[in-house]
């Protein structure tokens, strides 16, 4: 413990990268990404499922969008490490669920709010014309309305699905935390640098890599903001 | 355990008064909770709003900004939080302060950016034509008109940092978190209640906070900017910044 208290004197041992830990520990690394990214895309798609109804009845009744916003606002606001703390107990302390309910908790208002803005900004004349045409509301929902607001759909995706890669990372606490196991672990171990810095870079990557790619199936779904720039 | 039994046993732990008054009880862990996110806003506040006051009245960076808010957003915050206690900075609440004053900048940043670039460029016109200097645009004019979104940005970094000290528990850190960390590692029979009392702790205290600052944010905005802001803030990309990542 004393040796570490003067951190700036590396040790030789324990060097920040380390391809050598990386050859190693490949599959113990592969294993947390698996969980990582299962973790993720479960909490982005159970939270797109219960979001994006929620922002169209918030579209729909106006008097509903207050309090919808206001108690995912809340929700929001409470700390994750805090809604970990209520469910665990329930659940059971090493049940992955514990950590996906607080994610999806989470994921929840960056979706509504961004997916209400996208319906917010469907021009009336659309409206209109689609009205004109003979759509009632729900074919106008299916047909017009959300594929106009899908740009703002995917904005709340991308940017739940960024914050929820560095999220998950906080299930460590009970062992579930994907790359966090070997982030905490690493610390934990010794300060096993080479182990924390290889589970960061790659939580950084993974949530790159997801940017990007919901990037391109947004663009891939909405042919006409392209046409239009 | 049901949901009423695990709230209904950290409630009798909150009620214990010995668990208020005990060295590292909650009054202790209270005060380290607010002495560290106290130092890290100031921080983010020292490093954030002269850099985004500067960018935003040269015009400039606006990519950077976003770039940094971006980054930061992946970067998840237990790797800095362990990462930073193993260089130069040692162990103790110096590594947790730098850690979370890092998470505070990105909204600190972008609103102090954003509310210099949204002065209406007319104002600007007619300061320097009553012959300001560029520094007293900036000085009496553009921060000024900035300050509902320097409030509105002080608020989402401060809850965010109140929120995220919790997990300052993860590295031994100290804070309300500690009483969580520590329940889960006696375990959910010994342990399940300071966990719940410990999640309502820091529930409550992010809630209190995000409370009084939105009253703040509220009275140091003048009453015909508050539309102008909402108005604002519904056009482009709707980022929410509170919490933690």
């Amino acid at each position: 413990m004393s040796f570490h208290a003067v951190g700036f004197q590396d040790a030789p041992g324990n060097p920040w990268f380390s391809w050598q830990y990386v050859r190693d520990n490949y599959e113990t690394i592969l294993d947390a990404l698996r969980e990582h990214v299962t973790l993720t895309a479960e909490a982005v798609v159970i939270a797109a499922v219960i979001a994006v109804p929620l922002a169209v009845a918030a579209y729909w009744f106006r008097p509903l969008t207050g309090p919808i916003l206001a108690i995912s606002g809340a929700l929001y606001t409470i700390p994750s490490l805090a809604l970990l703390a209520f469910v665990a107990p329930v659940l059971g302390p090493t049940n992955p669920a514990s950590v996906l309910i607080a994610l999806v908790l989470y994921a929840l208002l960056l979706i509504v709010r961004n997916s209400l803005a996208g319906l917010n900004q469907v021009p009336a004349e659309a409206q209109d014309a689609a009205t004109g045409m003979g759509y009632a509301r729900f074919g106008r929902l299916l047909k017009v309305d959300l594929p106009l607001a899908l740009p703002g759909i995917v904005t709340g995706l991308r940017l739940a699905t960024v914050s929820t890669v560095a999220l998950v990372t906080v299930g460590a606490i009970i062992g579930n935390g994907g790359l966090g196991d070997l982030i905490l672990g690493g610390f934990r171990n010794n300060f096993y640098k080479a182990q924390i810095l290889t589970a960061t870079l790659m939580c950084v990557l993974l949530a790159l890599v997801l940017d990007l790619i919901l990037a391109g199936a947004g663009r891939l779904v909405t042919p006409w903001t392209r046409r239009s720039r | 355990m049901n949901l009423f039994d695990a709230f209904r046993d950290g409630i009798v732990w909150l009620n214990d008064p010995l668990n208020w008054t005990n060295p590292g009880g909650i009054l202790d862990r209270l005060g380290e909770h607010l002495f560290i996110s106290a130092c890290a806003v100031l921080i983010g506040c020292l490093i954030a709003w002269p850099i985004g006051l500067w960018l935003g009245h040269t015009g400039r960076g606006g990519g950077a900004v976003v770039l940094v808010s971006d980054l930061t957003l992946a970067v998840p915050t237990i790797a800095l939080l362990t990462i930073l206690p193993l260089t130069f900075l040692g162990f103790g609440q110096k590594p947790v302060i730098v850690a979370l004053a890092v998470f505070a900048i990105p909204p600190l940043l972008a609103n102090a950016y954003t509310g210099v670039r949204q002065v209406d460029p007319e104002t600007k016109d007619a300061a320097r034509g009553m012959g300001m200097s560029g520094g007293q645009v900036l000085r009496r004019v553009e921060i000024p008109l900035a300050v509902p979104f320097l409030a509105a940005g002080f608020r989402t970094a401060a809850v965010q940092v109140v929120a995220t000290t919790a997990l300052a528990s993860y590295v031994n850190g100290g804070g309300l978190g500690q009483f969580i960390a520590a329940g889960f590692g006696l375990g959910m029979a010994a342990g399940g209640d300071q966990i719940v009392a410990g999640g309502l702790l820091v529930a409550l205290l992010a809630l209190a906070v995000e409370g009084i600052l939105a009253l703040v944010e509220r009275v140091v905005t003048p009453a015909p900017l508050r539309r102008v802001k909402r108005r604002a803030a519904r056009a482009g990309r709707i980022a929410p910044a509170t919490g933690d990542a």
